[in-house]
């Protein structure tokens, strides 16, 4: 799957380099600021109320 | 490799980024959050008493007597008994106050709202158990906030000891409430925001504050619950008490 992608990325060596690069670091970005903050009211970790059900 | 492998090592890369924004990334946008709360919350209190801060400038009603005995004695002022607090009241969902907390670190200065919902403690921090009493009502003014990740304004809950002070500031003033105790209980033991933790129907005859919180850390286990009695308090335009006076005016001069 990721060699596919290298591969089909454009240009030399260098500029897929840089572009697989960027590909990652939006991938991150995508994650941390909406994947996550969804995924995380299914998370059980974070609780620290007592007594009463959580939103 | 395989597609398989490469799904296999996908998966496990996620998780690991994961944790790594449960228990960071939230961190940074809470302070984020938390800090321009606080400033906000604290320019509206400098609006509604200009003089409270920085105020050579006394009241004009006050009795002569009293204006002799000024810059008589820091300490005296410091010391003096402003009587019963009054009530801080609070509004639905809104930001009424700062805690300052010592013990938690020399610049513990954290908001705290109405509400114990994710949203307010995702992001703002420490929130208010709606059915609870307020600041200077006689019962229990009880507050929730995380242990780790969003902020971890509460991480240091663990570590009170005798003597310790949590200061409370609103609009009404400074309450200033000493650590008394700290239990372990379990998840559902909602008898500890009772006016009289633990004590159903019993009338109350103290202001305790009671912070709850997760234990062991990195768990959600157990609670946590530190309980404090509300031992002074100072009006806004006496000024902070000492011990938090410089915190509070690097905090509203943010």
């Amino acid at each position: 799957m990721y060699s596919w992608i290298f591969s089909h990325l454009p240009g030399p060596l260098w500029v897929r380099i840089v572009l697989a690069l960027v590909l990652i670091a939006a991938v991150i970005l995508l994650l941390m600021n909406y994947v996550f903050p969804w995924l995380s009211q299914y998370s059980p970790w974070t609780e620290s109320t007592i007594g009463m059900m959580l939103l | 490799m395989g597609g398989f492998g490469e799904i296999l090592i996908t998966l496990g890369i996620l998780l690991i980024l994961f944790v790594g924004w449960e228990l960071w990334w939230t961190n940074l946008d809470a302070d984020r959050a938390q800090t321009q709360v606080t400033s906000e919350f604290l320019k509206d209190l400098k609006v509604a008493a200009p003089n409270s801060s920085d105020a050579p400038e006394k009241n004009p009603n006050q009795n002569p007597n009293e204006n002799s005995n000024e810059g008589d004695e820091q300490g005296e002022e410091q010391s003096k008994d402003f009587g019963p607090a009054p009530i801080t009241a609070i509004p639905g969902g809104e930001t009424f106050g700062i805690f300052y907390i010592p013990r938690f670190g020399s610049n513990f200065a954290h908001p705290v709202t109405n509400g114990v919902g994710m949203d307010v403690l995702n992001t703002v921090g420490i929130g208010h158990y709606p059915d609870t009493q307020s600041p200077g009502e006689l019962g229990n003014f009880a507050v929730a906030a995380h242990r780790q990740t969003h902020g971890q304004v509460f991480w240091d809950i663990d570590k009170f000891q005798d003597g310790d002070k949590i200061y409370l500031q609103t609009r009404k003033g400074f309450y200033t409430y000493e650590w008394r105790s700290t239990e372990i209980v379990s998840p559902s033991a909602g008898d500890v925001l009772f006016p009289v933790p633990h004590r159903p129907g019993v009338k109350p005859t103290t202001s305790i504050l009671t912070m709850t919180s997760c234990h062991p850390p990195f768990t959600t286990r157990m609670r946590i619950i530190a309980y404090s009695e509300l031992e002074s308090w100072r009006p806004a335009d006496a000024g902070a008490p000492a011990e938090i006076a410089d915190l509070v005016q690097k905090t509203m001069g943010n």
